[in-house]
């Protein structure tokens, strides 16, 4: 019974704090292609893989109480920070995740900048294309963000060690 | 003449409710029409259990395909051709991505692919690029063909213009089933001016936008797309047919895995228990095909599951009460334990829905690059994101309202022939 608002609820208690609606997604994102057992649906939009379903998810957590959400002015737009609120603590209390290896991923992925992050979440979508013609997608899709091939690369040496730390190797 | 410019001799037309006809002169849409794949879609409702509540939502995925098609139709022929930022020589490609984007669609997809873990666009591409007779019309067209419409729908094709016409938060996607949905549910909200918002939809490099002149057209739009949901879309009646439909998929695919003898074996189902579903297994899967197997499960012997079934087909839905997570937490839990001890399974017989649980999206400003909003071009070539410039999206898009509800199967709890004081506990938590 809202085991997956409590899934959502014990991935944002267990990174402290997550700033960016982007870098919630595309955590989530990752996270659900390490095989956690995220249930929200992603679909890629113009900036990558985006799930409404985790949008909404995220506006009845805060409705609830139990996700606070602060808003704050960053340059032309504004940002938002995540938290857990006492309530949503004492629920998840009640209703517990076992998630193993998720704190680990999650932490290493908030260290991360969203550009970064994008691009991880990207690559990762495209896990079924040989690289060469994910670097393409990445090229032409992401043309925006103007990543540059070493990035790419990094972003795959990022993956095969999120794989490991969340125990999939 | 190359297959991809073959004209129809004679143009088809199909006689249509919402936009009156349905214009077919290319010879490809004629033959992706006439496949069994697209022809599949006739037995897949748009609407899922929305039947339930309003009587005449039978309409289906083939309808709507239809009328997407048209509504691309008319944008690029009428409205794009021969503007200097539309490129004719994707003409064929969108008409196809239009018509194809629902083609993986499962039988009351919502429900289906929660218990089942299935992605219906997953099933689209593998329509489009597997061994099917959609896939050899579209290779006709030229070997890499398939694979440019299954980018399309995927929105994964670098050709973002297309893409944004097929889906974006002005398509012909939404502006078909709000229109065909209102139409065949018989409400009046979904009513919107979509000649003229057509007439002031122009091609940029990456997206449709609105003229400025067109605001109000898409203010209704958008009005309409937001009663829609409320009344629609999140109906309290048709969420509990689609609580109880996942409960009896969820229930057969835990009795299957516990090795229970079905007295009818399920054999439509038995690759999707196992969770190895491939094209052909999906394919023959149709709403008609669930509803039989309902219709004959209401015969077995495990009580769980041919009471739901009888339930969803006999339309004894059940109950419910609104919930707030927040402040009832707690009293789920008991409610929980009660039902528990009064012999009735929580698993299957108490259940928290929620909006997010559903496959509807509102409009959103598109903040922190989200997602694509509507843009409006303005009169000195400048583009304004619409919630900016009218008060009525502004009103309505930044404006959180979300809803749960408590589903409980109200017969059984009145029924007092047994644990009646565990009932009647039950009773005074969900205040009945």
């Amino acid at each position: 019974m809202l085991n997956d608002h409590a899934k959502l609820m014990n991935a944002i208690l267990v990174s402290g704090e997550i700033v960016g609606r982007k870098r919630l997604q595309k955590m989530i994102f990752i996270a659900k292609k390490l095989s956690f057992s995220f249930q929200e649906k992603f679909q890629f939009h113009f900036y990558g893989p985006y799930s409404e379903e985790l949008t909404l998810r995220v506006e009845e957590l805060c409705n609830m109480g139990f996700l606070d959400e602060i808003r704050e002015k960053k340059g032309g737009y504004y940002q938002y920070r995540y938290t857990l609120t006492e309530p949503g603590k004492e629920f998840l209390s009640l209703n517990k995740i076992e998630m193993p290896f998720l704190q680990d991923c999650l932490q290493d992925m908030n260290t991360k900048n969203a550009r970064f992050l994008e691009l991880v979440s990207t690559v990762l979508y495209f896990d079924n294309l040989p690289k060469s013609e994910v670097v393409n997608k990445v090229f032409t899709l992401k043309s925006s963000q103007h990543y540059i091939e070493e990035e790419i690369n990094e972003a795959y040496l990022y993956i095969e060690s999120i794989k490991e730390k969340a125990k999939l190797q | 003449m190359v297959y991809s410019a073959e004209k129809l001799s004679e143009e088809k037309v199909f006689k249509d409710p919402v936009h009156r006809y349905v214009h077919v002169r290319d010879k490809v849409i004629w033959d992706l029409i006439g496949t069994k794949e697209f022809q599949r879609l006739r037995r897949i409702k748009q609407l899922g259990t929305t039947f339930l509540t309003f009587h005449g939502a039978e309409h289906s995925r083939f309808n709507h395909s239809l009328g997407v098609y048209e509504i691309v139709r008319r944008i690029i022929d009428d409205v794009f051709a021969g503007r200097p930022e539309w490129n004719d020589s994707d003409r064929l490609l969108t008409l196809c991505s239009a018509l194809l984007h629902d083609l993986g669609h499962g039988p009351f997809s919502h429900s289906f692919e929660k218990v089942f873990q299935l992605d219906h666009e997953d099933f689209t591409r593998a329509i489009i690029l597997g061994d099917t007779e959609v896939n050899k019309v579209l290779t006709k067209v030229s070997p890499d063909f398939p694979a440019k419409v299954a980018e399309v729908i995927a929105k994964t094709s670098e050709k973002k213009l297309v893409v944004s016409l097929i889906s974006s938060q002005i398509d012909a996607d939404r502006m078909d089933y709000l229109q065909r949905d209102a139409y065949f549910t018989g409400v009046s909200y979904g009513q919107f001016d979509m000649e003229r918002i057509l007439r002031v939809m122009r091609p940029r490099e990456d997206q449709v936008v609105i003229k400025q002149s067109g605001m109000h057209a898409v203010e209704d739009y958008i009005m309409s797309r937001y009663q829609m949901y409320w009344q629609v879309y999140f109906h309290p009646v048709s969420r509990s047919a689609e609580v109880i439909l996942s409960r009896i998929l969820h229930r057969a695919k835990d009795l299957f895995n516990e090795g229970y003898l079905f007295k009818y074996p399920p054999h439509h189902f038995f690759s999707f228990f196992k969770e190895k579903v491939d094209v052909e297994d999906y394919l023959k899967l149709d709403e008609a095909v669930i509803v039989y197997y309902f219709q004959i499960w209401q015969e077995e012997s495990d009580f769980i599951l041919s009471d739901l079934c009888s339930r969803f087909i006999n339309r004894n839905l059940f109950k419910f009460v609104e919930f707030d997570p927040a402040k009832e937490y707690k009293k789920l839990g008991e409610l929980t334990s009660l039902f528990k001890k009064a012999g009735i399974d929580p698993e299957y017989y108490l259940v928290v829905d929620s909006s997010s649980d559903l496959p509807y999206d509102f409009y959103r400003p598109g903040e922190e690059e989200e997602r694509l909003p509507i843009h409006l071009l303005m009169k000195n070539g400048e583009l304004r994101e619409l919630s900016r410039e009218s008060e009525i999206v502004d009103a309505i898009s930044g404006k959180r309202r979300t809803d749960h509800k408590l589903y409980f199967p109200a017969d059984l709890i009145h029924d007092e022939t047994n644990k009646k004081n565990m009932k009647k506990q039950i009773k005074t938590l969900l205040e009945i």
